[in-house]
């Protein structure tokens, strides 16, 4: 898409106009350029070679792909980032749907319990990894203590046993996030005209009936869009490394190793930067198509401005 | 639609609004009347919010907590103290770390919003050549994680000599997709008189920017900054992987370490856990609006 050119009679002006305009966007342009786009494409250049982080990088061709095709670990990890984002987004979009209807409804005390939801969000996930490790400890964990004295004898050790470690992860990853896409949740369901909600009620429709036939589908557009951001959040938020990092190195027995701690340590415990590289290239892919959808819904690229 | 009949004075007798109303009524099913619901779902929000509060009451009562209580499952300490807070001071130099959070996360925040609002009212409301291309491009790294460009992204910060150093946690992250977009949806509504007066005026590009459009998004702006400065605070992988000189190790970094030092001294790690998330805690707290704003600017609104 080419601008359209200017009448010739305010030539001059439109000529300071482009001017302003191109050196307004420059610094940003240029900082997306070296920190954005040129990593991406270096990603994906380093992914043809064998890079070890010391300089030296030869042309390997294919060879990180077809590594990656028969690394267990790397079959792992993608099994473990699926089985993740699997529990994550619907359980932190049904969690956050709840809580939206809560607050938006008649209930006392709709300000204090928006802002208890949310909370969590405004504490690190280093802060957050670390207070759940210490309410998940063996024996002198809170929860671990709370259970025997409910009566479960020997609870599991909940972050040590690799049948319960990534579910915990999963569940401490929707606790963090879910006041986040309340909120989001919450803008749709405001915008939904009241005249339309009262209708149904008028019209007999009980509340989970309204709920399931007239909110729900209004609030189509919002929710799909919550589940693209927790999809993408789920398979390369930060929350993948910072409480894997912090909570279980990926252990026990590599059940929490998801995608981008396992990348993280190809690329900076046994410095195979050109592996790392090409793992998170097909990350990158994976993150490209689910953009493209959310490019999509947001109609980002329109300009609808009249112009 | 207001028919004649309309405008007739409302006869008493009528009451047509809550007619409809009681209509309604029966199609409830008994047992479920308004206040039975409401009951029910104060109950079920407050579960919930016990749920999402619990850690954080948590970590303040293990902070407060000797050493010896930190194993109980009691919310309030059997003999509150402070010397965790003191002591976790003696320990690290936490004073540095949260210096070096505090100075990383306003450079941060300063250059995002103004390099950011500065290009997205140039893609919103400037026309030059290339613009939506560029846009396009802008967009499409909106989701693109810092996990998945984090190896290439040492590797630039290494050739360009940005390695331990605060530059080097400050620019790589100061220049990304999401303030431009945001800020250009705002820029797309702006009212267009208040430029043609500072036009008319002859006010310059640069100084209009400044001296017009910038003062007239305070609010959007405040949300952004709010948004960012949390953000960075709260950063870990781009601090921890630029910065391996401890002198420049920002809260989280130094209390990931802390915890590798100290690991099971739970009421040292919660009072350390403590002061990082007070300042994020209390600016989200005394700013909510203005983050909740954010959030809501980020959904749907294309």
């Amino acid at each position: 898409m080419t601008a359209t050119h200017p009448p010739v009679r305010r030539g001059a002006r439109a000529r300071r106009e482009e001017r302003a305009g191109l050196l307004f966007v420059t610094p940003a342009t240029l900082g997306i350029g070296l920190f954005v786009l040129l990593p991406m494409a270096l990603a994906v250049f380093y992914g043809f070679t064998d890079a070890d982080g010391f300089g030296n990088a030869g042309f390997s061709g294919l060879e990180n792909y077809r590594r990656a095709l028969s690394d267990p670990m790397f079959w792992t990890s993608v099994r473990t980032t699926a089985l993740y984002v699997a529990v994550f987004v619907p359980g932190v979009y049904l969690l956050a749907l709840a809580m939206a209807l809560l607050v938006n409804g008649d209930l006392p005390g709709r300000a204090f319990f928006r802002t208890a939801f949310f909370a969590p969000y405004a504490v690190s996930l280093v802060v957050v990894g670390l207070v759940w490790k210490y309410i998940l400890a063996d024996s002198t964990g809170f929860l671990t203590q709370a259970l025997e004295s409910l009566g479960w004898d020997n609870p599991p050790s909940f972050l040590g046993d690799p049948d319960w470690a990534l579910w915990w992860v999963a569940f401490i990853s929707i606790w963090f996030f879910v006041g986040f896409y309340m909120i989001i949740l919450l803008g749709g369901l405001q915008d939904i005209p009241a005249e339309v909600v009262e209708a149904a009620r008028i019209d007999g429709s009980g509340p989970w009936r309204t709920l399931w036939n007239v909110v729900l589908p209004m609030l189509r557009p919002t929710s799909f869009f919550v589940l693209v951001l927790a999809s993408i959040a789920g398979l390369a938020g930060l929350q993948a490394f910072d409480l894997i990092y912090v909570m279980t190195q990926g252990g026990p027995a590599n059940s929490t190793s998801m995608g981008v701690f396992y990348i993280y340590q190809q690329a900076f415990t046994f410095n195979n930067v050109g592996y790392a590289s090409a793992m998170a290239t097909l990350y990158a892919f994976a993150l490209l198509a689910m953009t493209a959808v959310a490019f999509r819904i947001t109609r980002g690229g329109r300009f609808d401005h009249a112009d | 639609m207001t028919t004649p009949t309309d405008f007739a004075v409302p006869s008493p007798g009528r009451a047509a609004r809550p007619a409809p109303r009681r209509a309604a009524r029966p199609f409830r099913p008994a047992g479920r009347r308004p206040a039975a619901g409401r009951a029910l779902r104060l109950l079920a929000a407050s579960a919930l919010a016990a749920v999402q509060l619990f850690p954080l009451l948590w970590m303040l009562s293990g902070a407060l907590k000797s050493s010896e209580d930190t194993g109980g499952t009691s919310l309030l300490p059997s003999d509150p103290t402070l010397s965790n807070l003191t002591e976790v001071f003696d320990a690290i130099p936490y004073g540095r770390y949260l210096w070096n959070s505090l100075l990383t996360s306003v450079a941060v925040t300063v250059l995002l919003v103004f390099f950011g609002s500065m290009a997205a009212y140039a893609l919103a409301r400037l026309r030059f050549r290339g613009r939506e291309a560029l846009f396009a491009v802008i967009f499409s790294t909106l989701m693109v994680a810092m996990p998945v460009i984090l190896v290439p992204l040492f590797m630039v910060a290494a050739r360009t000599n940005l390695v331990n150093s605060y530059a080097g946690l400050i620019l790589p992250v100061a220049f990304t997709a999401f303030p431009i977009f945001l800020m250009r949806q705002f820029y797309l509504q702006f009212p267009r008189e208040l430029e043609e007066a500072a036009d008319l005026d002859g006010c310059g590009y640069l100084r209009r920017f400044l001296v017009v459009v910038l003062p007239l998004s305070k609010p959007m702006l405040a949300a952004l900054a709010v948004t960012t400065f949390l953000s960075t605070w709260n950063s870990f992988l781009w601090p921890l992987t630029v910065a391996k000189d401890s002198d420049l190790w920002v809260v989280q970094v130094g209390m990931s370490q802390f915890q590798n030092q100290y690991g099971g001294d739970w009421s040292l790690i919660m009072a350390a856990s403590l002061v990082a998330a007070v300042p994020t805690l209390l600016l989200f707290l005394i700013l909510q609006r203005h983050i909740i704003t954010s959030v809501k600017a980020s959904g749907l609104k294309g």
